[in-house]
């Protein structure tokens, strides 16, 4: 059960981050357009803040790690995503009319939106990974396990976002959507009782 | 009579074999040009009569601009005759504004007929502007200016800068892909507000899938009824303000006789296609920045 949990957060926060990456190419188009470069912005501060996070949430799992504090990174990333949907289109506007070169314009909007919620989302996998590895000879598998459902996550987030959400929902709509599962899943973990530790 | 069944199926079959050849291997089509842009595959192919501009290879399908070898002049696609239909509307523009160059067909035709007109050309693609320029003739000027841009890029910052244009033609779409933020309300608003008081907006679109309807009642709650053109592509003329009347449409017709005569075709029996009949269903989803999955609704029958 506990462990279950900690592959359910690690594929979702992976569904998460990339349904987030392909709105954020939705959200910028009316501003930015949809050239290459765009496209480019986005990828690259996902790439950038996903591998910060990583770096970071290996860090935290030295101090004191628990269930508890993986359920509080994943309700942090998810509240970091509201200003996205609160005030993503007043920044978006105002940045795309300064006159910045558009590739940096988009470059810093993304950043500015996205950086953030999908820096903490690259915590949780590393700091997961610490949870569930008991010893050294486990851990390369209990890593390649996470490994595993994360991008499992990740590639149905794709999908999932791209073929059939945006043909249903408005990307705001999508977006509160995956709010409110991290919100569900992130209290659930958290409401756990730490005893049940394996 | 039994007998003469299967003889008859054999002939319809080996009909159908060599028609199926001759899609798929036109006569002495040669390829002039092939390239990878940084968005699409462009080819430039040309047999005995036409030389036209592909984003597929073989041109099966997507060909986006075609001239003519002997008389470049003539417009070879129906759907570039149907965009002039909005100067029934509009028949002396000043200030156009087209997005999405292609062969570049429509600025060099715009150019002849009206040769006042500042013609402004927005193109995502500067391979595109490229070919255009070397195998079609295309070749900006004073009164043409081409600009590498995003559409939906140029047209915001056009609308912050205070631009006003009297036609603005869109012609961005392309069957296999559309830019799905170049098919919203919000985009539509945003031409609108670009145009003059009574400008017009002439968009190059699609007559089939499901987005035919989607497509409909998204210009519809931006212009409100426009007059819809077809003939396998749709063409879509909508005004800001009232939509000048056929009578008026009829009246200004005339004075193109002769011009379109000149392009190979009849301005009378383009006038013939003019109609505002809505045959869709008025209860489709509206497309927005928030809501446009064009492509998926294209991809889907209706």
């Amino acid at each position: 059960m506990y462990r279950s949990t900690l592959y359910l957060i690690a594929g979702w926060s992976g569904f998460f981050v990339m349904g987030i990456e392909l709105l954020g190419g939705r959200l910028l188009a009316p501003y930015f357009g949809s050239s290459i470069y765009v496209w480019g912005a986005i990828i690259t501060v996902f790439m950038l803040a996903l591998s910060l996070g990583y770096l970071c949430g290996g860090r935290a799992s030295l101090y004191a790690p628990s269930l508890r504090r993986l359920a509080t990174i994943l309700l942090a990333a998810a509240l970091a995503t509201l200003p996205v949907l609160l005030g993503g289109d007043a920044l978006l506007e105002r940045l795309s009319l300064t006159a910045l070169d558009p590739r940096f314009g988009s470059l810093t909007a993304a950043g500015l939106l996205f950086f953030v919620p999908t820096f903490i989302s690259g915590m949780v996998s590393p700091y997961a990974v610490r949870l569930l590895v008991a010893d050294r000879i486990s851990a390369g598998d209990g890593a390649g396990r996470l490994y595993f459902v994360s991008t499992f996550g990740s590639a149905a987030g794709t999908l999932l976002t791209s073929f059939y959400l945006v043909l249903y929902l408005e990307v705001n709509q999508i977006l509160l959507l995956m709010l409110s599962v991290s919100a569900l899943l992130g209290l659930l973990a958290w409401l756990r009782p730490a005893t049940v530790a394996a | 009579m039994r007998a003469a069944t299967p003889r008859r199926a054999i002939g319809a079959a080996a009909g159908l074999l060599s028609a199926l050849l001759t899609v798929a291997a036109p006569a002495q089509q040669r390829l002039l040009h092939s390239e990878k842009s940084l968005y699409r595959d462009i080819f430039v192919y040309e047999d005995a009569t036409t030389r036209c501009l592909c984003f597929t290879r073989q041109c099966v399908i997507g060909r986006q601009s075609c001239q003519d070898v002997k008389q470049p002049r003539r417009l070879v696609f129906e759907y570039t005759q149907m965009m002039l239909g909005a100067l029934y509307l509009q028949p002396d523009p000043r200030s156009i504004l087209i997005i999405g160059l292609g062969g570049g067909t429509l600025p060099r035709t715009l150019e002849r007929l009206l040769p006042d007109a500042d013609i402004d050309v927005v193109e995502i693609d500067p391979a595109v502007v490229r070919v255009a320029q070397q195998y079609f003739g295309f070749a900006p000027d004073a009164h043409v200016h081409v600009i590498e841009q995003d559409g939906r890029v140029y047209v915001n910052h056009a609308v912050h800068s205070g631009a006003h244009y009297q036609l603005i033609m869109l012609d961005a779409y392309e069957h296999q892909y559309i830019p799905e933020h170049l098919l919203t309300r919000e985009f539509l608003g945003a031409v609108r507000s670009l145009l003059q008081p009574a400008g017009i907006v002439a968009a190059n679109t699609f007559s089939s899938s499901r987005l035919y309807q989607n497509e409909s009642v998204t210009y519809r709650s931006v212009f409100g009824e426009f007059y819809n053109l077809k003939s396998g592509n749709r063409i879509i003329l909508a005004a800001n303000g009232p939509l000048p009347s056929i009578a008026e449409a009829t009246r200004n017709s005339r004075r193109f006789n002769a011009p379109f005569e000149e392009l190979g075709f009849s301005a009378q029996a383009l006038l013939a296609r003019f109609g505002t009949h809505a045959d869709w269903d008025p209860a489709a989803r509206v497309l927005t920045d928030q809501y446009s999955p064009a492509n998926l609704l294209n991809g889907s029958t209706p």
